[in-house]
């Protein structure tokens, strides 16, 4: 298919050796689209970590092929997966992994630090995205001035940053309130809407009823791969809950 | 990434543990002050050396009676009197690269002005003595050939006798008495300060050798009444002070009917060689006390490696953030690189500053000379600018390596 972002055929994990083997992912084949709001759910162990891993471009699969926006990356070395996570990728994780002591900004460019935009640029760009996010006037703020919820806006901002092809979002409520998980989750369909693919990995149904399609892994395979006909408006279930929740 | 950028963001990452940073770099300040302050305490005390041989003159020679031997006996050098004026006459007129032969005799007196009095050393000397010392007259004038040949009583001091004797009038014109012969003084020597050996060189005075000879030192009684202590001679050029000394010992030797195979019975030295052999010994002295010294900024590039290595760990996921965004192991590499020369670096400039006031408070307590040069500064700052690479290098690759997986999952 001509607008296939991620093409894995029989993708297998396996760490150790002899008896001590662990089979995380057992020959995983799936394909998705540019533009598709994916979550993979899965109980732990079920191999979805080691799923995102791969798609991640942080490990290399034992077995099987792994295209990327048309490109072989199953068999990149270290650093050439560093340039194509640069590159292709933008990651948002559950605990914001924001560096301490350092500006919203300077976060947000961190991605363009080692992509070799120059500095300029880079501060247009990152001011930019933060913009989007409705963070501008906290560009100058750490993240331990910030709420959990703007950290995790300044995290995808910081995703965003270097017009990635896929974001890879690893848990990213899984530290938030209800009401800012919501609003998190608003964001990322509003990013979905503008055309930006996002893999979404959760445990929490609430969660994987915003996406448009799941995936769900129990012992290293998938057990069912659902398309979800209409998923529900984070945005509107926002504005539906009880003002009295307001923060 | 740009160095600046990777500096200003190792200095970041120092300035949260302010504490721990300043700890870290005292290592490599004590280091490299020690390295400045005793590479200066050595370097002065070669200057000094080197500031002797230019006092004394670097084309001087001087030369002594040797041992001889008589009867069977052989007597110490210096012992005999085989040296004459007549020598010091021969040298001067025969040997074409000698500028001056200045013969001398010494002894010691007590001198004599109003009602105080010194015991300092008496030389008898020809005006030549000036010239082979490179030595002149601060204040009135030196006594002249004429006050040789006809055995004048007129004296000439040096800066020491001159305090002592006179306190802050001018001594110039005033009579002095040596062995209760009266002396009219006629000049003041120049400063010459101590010689490398600790003598003061100020503190003697000079009169024509024949009054020496005939009124104040007498002659010994075994002896010719031509004979001298010494002659100090002058060469034209340093370069030709290797001729020279063959020359003058082919003469003494004739002069004092040596056969071939017979010792000479005088001695040449040739004084800007014993200096430079001072001055070897001086600047071996100072390589050792800069090795001693590197030895605590190799003990602080240490505590800089422990540092690292407690930094890497504690930042893993920062590491692993680095990396899932784009960073290759050469940017990581290169990031706590920079940070452990930034440190190193930033103690070696402490370090300077502080290696520069201590080695001017040896000088100012201890009276010592000290020298602190560029190029000791310079490669102190290098050599500490070293330390931080080499021993950031390992916590450095240790964490360019992390996976990226574990590093983002670390706790």
């Amino acid at each position: 298919m001509a607008d296939a972002l991620v093409v894995v055929a029989e993708i297998s994990k396996t760490y150790g050796e002899g008896d001590h083997a662990v089979h995380a992912l057992r020959g995983v084949s799936l394909e998705i689209r540019v533009g598709e709001f994916v979550a993979i759910m899965g109980p732990s162990g079920s191999g979805k970590s080691t799923f995102m891993n791969l798609l991640g471009c942080l490990d290399t699969p034992t077995s099987g092929e792994y295209l990327l926006d048309g490109q072989d990356v199953a068999r990149l070395s270290r650093d050439q997966l560093a340039v194509v996570r640069n590159r292709k990728l933008g990651f948002v994780f559950q605990s914001f992994n924001l560096l301490p002591r350092t500006s919203a900004l300077e976060n947000v460019e961190l991605p363009l630090l080692y992509g070799g935009t120059p500095p300029a640029e880079r501060r247009a760009r990152a001011l930019a995205r933060l913009r989007q996010l409705g963070l501008a006037e906290r560009a100058a703020h750490h993240p331990s001035q910030l709420s959990g919820g703007q950290q995790q806006r300044v995290a995808i901002a910081r995703a965003l940053v270097n017009e990635p092809r896929l974001i890879l979002a690893d848990e990213p409520t899984g530290n938030l309130d209800t009401r800012t998980s919501m609003d998190i989750m608003a964001i990322f369909q509003g990013l979905n809407h503008e055309g930006i693919t996002v893999v979404l990995v959760t445990h929490e149904e609430d969660i994987a009823r915003y996406a448009s399609r799941i995936i769900a892994f129990r012992d290293g395979r998938v057990r069912s791969d659902t398309v979800v006909p209409d998923p529900v408006d984070a945005a509107a279930a926002l504005a539906a809950l009880p003002k009295e929740d307001a923060a | 990434m740009t160095l600046w950028a990777g500096m200003r963001s190792a200095l970041r990452a120092l300035r949260v543990n302010k504490l721990r940073t300043a700890l870290t770099m005292l290592g490599i300040i004590i280091g490299v002050s020690a390295v400045i302050a005793m590479v200066s305490v050595g370097a002065g005390a070669q200057g000094r050396i080197a500031e002797q041989i230019r006092s004394m003159g670097s084309n001087l020679i001087v030369i002594v009676p040797g041992s001889q031997t008589s009867g069977g006996f052989r007597y110490g050098l210096g012992s005999q009197q085989t040296l004459t004026e007549d020598d010091a006459r021969a040298i001067g007129v025969e040997v074409p690269a000698v500028e001056v032969a200045a013969p001398t005799v010494r002894g010691s007196a007590q001198v004599v002005y109003g009602n105080s009095n010194w015991s300092t050393v008496i030389q008898g000397v020809t005006p030549d003595y000036l010239v082979a010392r490179e030595w002149s007259v601060r204040n009135g004038r030196m006594f002249g050939q004429e006050d040789v040949d006809s055995a004048a009583k007129v004296a000439v001091v040096g800066q020491t006798v001159a305090e002592q004797l006179f306190g802050d009038s001018d001594p110039v014109g005033q009579t002095i008495r040596i062995k209760k012969v009266p002396f009219a003084l006629v000049g003041v020597l120049e400063a010459k300060g101590q010689s490398s050996f600790g003598q003061d060189q100020d503190d003697l005075v000079m009169i024509p050798l024949t009054t020496a000879k005939k009124k104040v030192l007498g002659t010994t009684v075994q002896s010719n009444p031509r004979a001298v202590r010494d002659i100090s001679v002058r060469v034209r050029d340093a370069s030709l002070m290797a001729e020279a000394q063959e020359q003058m010992r082919s003469l003494l030797r004739q002069r004092h009917h040596l056969q071939a195979g017979q010792d000479d019975d005088f001695s040449v030295r040739v004084l800007a060689d014993i200096f430079a052999a001072q001055e070897e010994s001086a600047r071996v002295m100072t390589m050792l006390l800069a090795a001693i010294a590197s030895v605590s900024l190799l003990v602080g590039g240490i505590g800089i490696m422990n540092i690292m290595l407690v930094s890497v760990t504690e930042r893993t996921r920062e590491i692993g953030l680095r990396m899932a965004v784009g960073a290759r192991g050469r940017d990581i590499l290169a990031q706590f690189l920079v940070e452990a020369v930034t440190l190193s670096i930033a103690g070696g400039l402490v370090g300077i500053v502080l290696g520069v006031g201590t080695s001017a408070t040896i000088a100012s307590l201890a009276q010592w000379t000290t020298e602190v040069s560029p190029e000791a500064v310079a490669l102190a700052f290098a050599f500490s600018g070293l330390v931080g690479v080499f021993f950031g290098f390992y916590p450095a690759q240790k964490a360019s390596r992390l996976d990226p997986i574990e590093a983002l999952r670390y706790e």
